[in-house]
């Protein structure tokens, strides 16, 4: 029988572990100078080092261990004062070395933390999320499944492998064990993952899109009796590849866990796949088989010792914090607390503060990403940002309402244009040849119109009972198919009745 | 003198993806045996205060600056595949061995 999420926190306690990788956008790949272009024609972005040809020698990217840095000082940690790259065994043709360069006992940053915040029925908690550690290592090559059913690893008669990714620069930050978040671990987790992909963006570093990869979540998650001190087998899911998707990841996983736990069953340690379209894992290779990784230092690399005063210059240069933004963008929009928690939620800050800066109002700016284009996104199933209207099509919409060349709800129709593709919002205005009715006479004709057949209303309203107006109004702005500017049809058609 | 077994050489050796006899299992576990012992008679030496060296070179820090250069073209790059299919590298099915 299926448990539901209630019964599953009500006996036990979730432990959270998070690793989360990040692709840098530098320009060049960590140990060699090949580019690192998405999308890319496949092996076009290849050399002897990312290939492994023999005799090539890895030299590492500046650029690379600076961001790393910066990542680590972002996220509260120690910078250590020298570290150096391992290598990671193994053979798996996504990495033409049959190794990793990676960073083992020896991480360029550790011990930092990340607090952050999320809404409880006891109004705003803060969890603080401790962080192990921050290395580098390099991303591997794409693998493209073929045969079997699906596409999928699963069943595939054979591989194609393009090594385009293989190389770009990698930052792995891993979180301690993460306890104590009880029923919010999905909403803890989820606010963890955006938290950093804000604080990478705000360092621009990476262009930290999850749906590209270049932001990746692996959740840790077991479950132990509440009370209990010792920790169950967790499970490590991975291809979680949206901030909904992690919430919904975590959820599954302890779901899943407390149905065997209590069947009697165990858990296994071992790595799953999310599934994005049923929100469910699927077993993958089993953990204790491959985690025989002979870590060791990598002879054809030499130690990382930042100099001391190069990190102090790098801190000094640290960003706005994210939490400390979101305060001050609250404050400067006058934004209440609800209507910034929504915000953050639907995840539209960025886009209003965008927005705004073209010069649009920001309770305008606000109530257009949050009310009906959020309504859209929701219908399509899709992030807002990944729909067709940007800022400075909302931007230039608010403008038009302001100038009175829209009504609101002219407006919507327009921003359902934008979204279907057919251009800017004055290109949609021109084509769908939308606009305020502002020429009296039309109006005036679709009053006499509109009071000549509702003539029994028309005489109440004559007679001084106004509310009765509505129903006129109405139905001019039928008439009229909402292109009035229903102020001016109110104020023409009360005078039209003597009441003016 | 240390050895190791005969099961631990084969784990090695599929770690490795060596394939190996099982008459060549049993002639390499004497045969570590006597690189362990080697091995060994270094970690009787004080080391305390000396620093693991992965390098014989004392070099720090060498590092590139973040400059893109020209890339191999597909075709030199695959030039030395076994198989190759639409510009990829074609290698056998993957996870056979984990199913």
């Amino acid at each position: 029988m299926a448990l539901s999420y209630d019964d599953v926190v009500a006996k036990y306690e979730p432990v959270l572990g998070l690793e989360v990788h990040v692709e840098l956008n530098t320009k060049s790949k960590m140990f060699c100078s090949c580019a690192t272009e998405f999308g890319a024609a496949p092996n076009t972005q290849t050399c002897p080092v990312c290939l492994a040809l023999p005799g090539a020698l890895p030299v590492v990217n500046e650029k690379a261990i600076e961001s790393t840095i910066l990542i680590g000082l972002a996220l509260n940690c120690k910078i250590a004062p020298y570290s150096r790259f391992a290598r990671k065994n193994y053979f798996y043709p996504d990495m033409p070395k049959n190794f990793q360069i990676s960073q083992y006992d020896e991480p360029i940053c550790f011990d930092g933390y990340v607090d952050v915040e999320i809404e409880t029925e006891d109004g705003p908690k803060q969890f603080r999320i401790e962080i192990e550690r921050v290395h580098m290592e390099e991303d591997t090559g794409k693998s493209l499944h073929v045969g079997g059913a699906t596409g999928r690893i699963h069943g595939a008669d054979y591989s194609l492998l393009d090594y385009n990714r293989a190389g770009i620069p990698l930052v792995e930050i891993v979180t301690k064990i993460v306890p104590g978040t009880g029923k919010y671990a999905p909403e803890v987790a989820k606010a963890y993952v955006a938290e950093l992909r804000d604080i990478l963006r705000g360092l621009k570093v990476s262009d930290v899109k999850m749906e590209q990869g270049s932001l990746r979540c692996d959740a840790n998650v077991s479950l132990k009796p509440i009370g209990s001190d010792v920790l169950g087998t967790r499970s490590e899911t991975k291809n979680v590849n949206s901030l909904r998707s992690v919430e919904r990841a975590i959820r599954g996983e302890m779901i899943r866990h407390a149905e065997l736990l209590n069947a009697g069953q165990k858990v296994k340690q071992e790595t799953r796949h999310f599934q994005e379209d049923t929100g469910l894992t699927r077993s993958g290779r089993s953990k204790e088989q491959a985690e025989d990784y002979r870590y060791f230092p990598d002879p054809d690399l030499v130690p990382v010792t930042p100099d001391a005063a190069w990190i102090e210059q790098l801190r000094a240069g640290l960003p706005e914090r994210p939490s400390v933004r979101r305060k001050r963008l609250q404050q400067e929009w006058n934004v209440p607390d609800k209507e910034m928690a929504a915000m953050i939620n639907a995840d539209v800050l960025d886009i209003v503060e965008e927005t705004v800066s073209l010069g649009a109002d920001p309770t305008k700016a606000r109530s257009w990403w949050l009310g009906e284009i959020s309504r859209i996104a929701n219908e399509k199933d899709l992030p807002v940002a990944e729909l067709s209207i940007k800022p400075v099509d909302v931007a230039e919409l608010v403008s038009l309402v302001s100038k009175g060349e829209l009504t609101d709800k002219l407006a919507r129709q327009v921003v359902e244009g934008v979204i279907a593709g057919e251009g800017t919002p004055a290109e949609v205005v021109a084509q769908r040849g939308i606009k305020v009715v502002n020429d009296d006479g039309a109006l005036m004709a679709a009053i006499e119109k509109v009071c000549a057949e509702q003539a029994e209303t028309a005489e109440k309203v004559r007679g001084g009972h106004l509310p009765a107006a509505g129903a006129l109004i109405g139905a001019v702005m039928k008439e009229t198919k909402g292109q009035a500017d229903a102020a001016r049809v109110r104020e023409l058609l009360l005078k039209h009745l003597g009441q003016g | 003198m240390s050895s190791l077994s005969r099961d631990e050489v084969a784990k090695l050796a599929a770690l490795a993806r060596i394939e190996m006899t099982e008459a060549e299992l049993l002639e390499l576990s004497s045969q570590f045996g006597m690189i362990l012992d080697a091995v060994a008679r270094v970690q009787e030496v004080d080391l305390s205060g000396v620093k693991a060296t992965s390098h014989p070179q004392p070099l720090e820090n060498v590092a590139r600056p973040d400059v893109v250069a020209p890339s191999l073209s597909p075709e030199a790059a695959l030039s030395g595949a076994p198989a190759q299919e639409e510009s990829r590298f074609q290698v056998p099915q993957i996870l056979g061995e984990a199913e």
